[in-house]
């Protein structure tokens, strides 16, 4: 048994389907069924996110291998099983799906009036997708949980998204899937190749060089997409924009998170090699994305379409710290990570916020909110700063520490990657100013309320972790801190032993 | 003589005759009672198949193995499930005549003899007793243009395709003088002794079978008479004998024409492609939520033939499990199709779905499960199916085949959500008529099978293993 002396991940992971069960049995008129729906969604998310700090207290942080591992005999013909556990780089991704996942529900309270029940469902089914897939030490698992995803946030786009939701509902599950296909025939040859799917066997097990520039290319569809990296990045700002705030808040926070934890997962320390001969690439990608869509970001007139490139830019920062391959590279991407997850789902509610009460997105229909609701304009504020990047926010650390990073490789590198930070500030703020400032002049803007206690109760923790993460960063680094230093190890012992082989094969 | 092996065919041909003549000498209504009947001796004949012993009867005509229990249980099932649907819809669609369930009847023993026949004559006996039920099974709504024109169509080219078959046994038989399986297999392990014409022969035998399994460039019938057959005709005939002449095309294949795997492995592998293709892309026009079914029944053939085509164990346990999630995602959607119906009729455009979630979830959710699953996005079952052939085929190297398989995997999945679109996100239309118990239960039973899958595989997976390694012996 492992160290919480229960199967913690498992019943993290299957606990809102049980919720999910309860909501199948309610009955009554639809008011009490939407009324019921919610609460039920709410307590059973509620549940999960306490069962699931467990990890946060019990997490062993000076172990690089995996902890809390379950292990049930699922396929013993194929050496498939249900392996669960967490490291430290995928623990904090679970604890980010368990939070975010009841600020979702309490987000929707009031904004979705149609269908609540299957609303809650389909969000309790995603928590599990999500969290199942940071979990899952098989590959296998890993793959059912990876592209199950698709299904709730398909119908989430699709049913409660905006005008033009079908098209980006089909769009959205098209292109991860033509990407996550190709995974799966990679999935196939390792799994041929190794004879088994667990991920720590998979680890160890070396694959000739040939194999590993195909295997990484696979790798690379599916994980591209899901980044997603520039130019493979248009479905997101559609699916951003059509979709209801909290599947923005979902997708922006944790399923953007699944790409670059599949680089950080299996494209880096399985396929070594290819990963320092792809790195060349990746820093073009990231650097063109943070770049490129920082500038269209500038352009936008719709609120949630910049955000949605601004997460693109900082996605591409994301993948600069990891293929840089050296220490502070990759924490600073993981750090990135969380943090681009709890600020861009902050933003997102904020904009959802004053959609509820205006029913547009639109930036020029806005202006001077910071007269009448002067709560809400100090809370843009500080996710404003944060996704800058401003000292004392999560922001500044991660971005510093991805800096330092690409230092360590190219100065140029670092350079351009520097500059996409000033274009960040420079469309942030200009979204910002747009908004809050000015003066109140529009009529319909004038009898806008400011935030509710419900609102509040989201925002507040959300406040709470964002300069938590900034002012303080080592009670969160101190998690990954062992794991990527074996990683980075393996990874440089693994390059040099081809080196002394005789120079890399390809 | 062994012939007992043979007992579950012959007691189900004896039930057969027995519920025949029971039917006609009352003189009242006994469609009920005689579909009850039927249902009863599939579980007999399904408890008789699990107890028979292994071996081979009638001179090494007839072979019992683990094989032939597999694909036999499978057709049973998609019997079963086939007459369960027929109760609702024949009633509803004033069809009812006893004689329905005892067709049914009659070529679940054709196909259970196609299972384990090893020789071409009792494959073409099985074969021709399948068909020729199934024949006057979809031309069963006999004042129906469209039911009458499906049978003639399905007859005439059903015929040919037999023709075809007849020809590529007599080659085969002319050049290699026996019929029996093993002994062909014999045959053709000497130097020299595959000559052009056994070749032509093979072939032409893939050909006829390709044909019963609606497989490119035999599907042209495909479509029509799944639209204008019976509606549980048309889940019959998706289900249980494609399951029938899939095995027998394994078996036919593996066995006596095992060592030319090298001649007939990459016209499989083209038909397998051209199947995917065209049914992946065929389907994308459709209205007809029937139509759509064909080709997605064309498509997923393409996706079993796979394993056929690489030719290995490995593939040919593929092969099985793939039918097996199919027979229950098929019988299920054919079970929400049935269910389409608003005041006393028959639906079966795509568009009459509008908005089903809001009118009647539960139904909704089932389509959606299934759709999924036939898309293949896990956890249900239709992935499995589509993981074991892939692995198969990236085993044996053959990575065009599973490239190719997965970008059409893609391209159907967006006629697959289609139908989810409709579903959900399209505004309501009025509610469909109370569905019966039976459609309930088959459709429940499909989507729970097909959901569940995942939690427990590990039977289902070993069981195909076994009858992949006794295909090979």
């Amino acid at each position: 048994m492992n160290a919480a002396g229960f199967p913690v991940l498992s019943l993290i992971t299957w606990l809102p389907l049980v919720g999910v069960g309860v909501l199948l049995c309610v009955r009554g008129d639809e008011a009490t069924v939407a009324a019921n729906a919610r609460w039920t969604a709410l307590w059973t998310s509620l549940i999960v996110f306490a069962l699931s700090l467990v990890l946060w207290f019990r997490f062993d942080t000076s172990n690089p291998g995996f902890q809390f591992v379950e292990n049930v005999t699922w396929l013993p013909a194929f050496k498939v099983s249900y392996r669960m556990g967490v490291d430290g780089i995928s623990v904090l991704f679970v604890l980010l799906s368990t939070f975010l996942t009841p600020i979702c529900i309490l987000a929707s309270w009031d904004s979705v009036h149609s269908r609540v029940r299957e609303y809650m469902i389909t969000f309790l089914i995603l928590e599990t997708m999500m969290v199942g897939m940071f979990c899952a030490l098989d590959f296998l698992v890993f793959y059912m949980f990876f592209e199950g995803v698709l299904i709730p946030m398909y119908l989430i786009i699709g049913i409660w998204g905006g005008p033009r939701r079908v098209y980006a509902a089909f769009k959205f599950f098209l292109y991860t899937l033509l990407g996550s296909v190709l995974m799966l025939l990679a999935l196939l040859a390792m799994w041929y190749r190794a004879g088994t799917t667990d991920i720590v066997v998979l680890l160890h097990t070396p694959f000739p060089p040939e194999m590993q520039f195909w295997l990484f290319l696979a790798f690379l569809a599916s994980f591209a997409v899901k980044v997603p990296m520039w130019p493979v990045h248009t479905w997101l700002p559609d699916a951003h924009v059509e979709a209801p705030t909290a599947g923005s808040v979902i997708l922006a926070g944790v399923m953007l998170k699944m790409g670059a934890y599949g680089f950080i997962r299996f494209s880096m320390p399985m396929l070594p090699q290819a990963t320092a001969e792809f790195a060349p690439l990746m820093f073009t990608l990231g650097v063109i994305a943070v770049t490129y869509t920082s500038l269209v970001a500038l352009a936008q007139d719709d609120m949630k379409k910049l955000i949605a490139y601004s997460s693109v830019a900082h996605m591409g920062f994301v993948t600069m710290g990891i293929f840089s391959m050296t220490q502070q590279g990759i924490q600073g991407a993981i750090f990135l990570m969380i943090s681009h997850g709890l600020v861009s789902a902050a933003l997102f509610l904020c904009v959802g916020v004053v959609y509820d009460r205006l029913h547009t997105r639109e930036i020029d229909r806005y202006g001077g909110l910071a007269w009448n609701m002067p709560k809400y304009a100090t809370v843009f504020m500080i996710f404003a700063l944060a996704n800058i990047g401003l000292p004392g926010t999560s922001g500044f650390v991660g971005e510093f520490l991805v800096v330092i990073g690409a230092l360590q490789v190219n100065f140029w590198l670092a350079l351009l990657g520097a500059m996409g930070m000033i274009l960040g500030t420079a469309y942030t703020l200009y979204l910002y100013r747009r908004v809050i400032f000015g003066a109140l002049v529009k009529t319909d803007l004038k009898s806008l309320l400011d935030l509710s206690p419900r609102e509040v109760a989201i925002f507040a923790p959300l406040v709470v972790l964002t300069l938590w993460m900034g002012v303080h960063p080592t009670s969160f680094t101190r998690f990954w801190d062992a794991s990527i230093g074996a990683m980075v190890q393996q990874h440089t012992a693994s390059l040099d032993t081809v080196r002394f082989a005789g120079g890399p094969a390809r | 003589m062994n012939w007992t092996l043979a007992a579950p065919e012959l007691v189900l041909s004896v039930c057969g005759f027995a519920i025949l003549v029971f039917g006609v000498l009352r003189r009242e209504d006994s469609t009920l009672l005689c579909t009850m009947l039927t249902i009863g001796a599939f579980l007999i004949v399904a408890a008789l198949v699990l107890s028979t012993p292994y071996g081979i009867a009638y001179r090494g005509q007839f072979a019992v193995d683990p094989f032939a229990v597999f694909v036999k249980m499978l057709v049973l099932v998609g019997a079963l499930l086939a007459v369960i649907l027929a109760l609702d819809y024949n009633d509803k669609q004033s069809l009812t005549r006893f004689e329905f369930p005892v067709l049914v009847l009659f070529s679940t023993v054709g196909m259970m003899v196609m299972a384990s026949a090893t020789s071409l004559m009792s494959l073409y006996l099985g074969l021709e007793l399948q068909s020729l039920a199934i024949y006057v099974l979809a031309a069963f709504a006999r004042d129906e243009v469209r039911s009458s024109e499906a049978g003639l169509k399905y007859f005439v080219l059903g015929a040919l395709a037999s023709g075809l078959l007849l020809y590529g046994i007599s080659l085969v038989y002319g050049f290699a003088g026996t019929m029996d399986f093993a002994a062909l297999g014999h045959a053709f392990t000497e130097p020299g002794s595959v000559s052009v014409g056994l070749v032509v022969g093979v072939v032409f035998i893939i050909a006829g079978l390709a044909f019963k399994i609606s497989a490119v460039p035999f599907h042209m019938w495909t479509p029509d008479v799944y639209e204008g057959a019976p509606t549980p005709v048309t889940a019959l005939m998706s289900t249980a004998p494609k399951v029938a002449a899939m095995a027998l095309l394994l078996r036919t294949l593996a066995v006596p024409f095992g060592h030319l795997l090298a001649q007939w492995t990459p016209l499989l592998a083209l038909i397998s492609i051209a199947s995917m293709i065209i049914g992946a892309l065929g389907a994308i026009g459709q209205w007809s939520i029937k139509r759509l079914m064909a080709y997605s029944s064309i498509g997923h053939i393409g996706y079993a033939l796979i394993g056929l085509a690489v030719g290995t164990q490995a593939g040919y346990r593929g092969v099985l499990i793939y039918l097996v999630t199919y027979v229950f995602m098929s019988a299920g959607t054919f079970a929400c199709i049935i269910a389409m119906r608003r005041r006393g009729r028959a639906l079966e455009k795509i568009a009459d779905l509008n908005g089903l979630a809001s009118t009647d979830p539960m139904l909704a959710l089932a389509f959606a499960v299934l759709m999924f699953s036939m898309a293949g996005i896990p956890p249900m079952s239709g992935f499995f199916g589509k993981l074991y052939v892939f692995l198969a085929a990236v085993q044996a190297g053959n990575w065009w085949l599973a490239v190719i398989g997965v970008v059409t995997s893609v391209v159907s999945a967006y006629y697959y959500i289609r139908v989810v679109k409709v579903i959900y996100f399209d505004p309501a239309e009025p509610a469909f008529d109370r569905r019966s118990a039976s459609l309930s239960f088959v459709a429940a039973a499909g989507t729970l099978f097909t959901l569940l899958f995942f939690v427990f595989p590990a039977p289902i997976v070993a069981a195909a293993q076994g009858a992949a390694q006794a295909l090979l012996g």
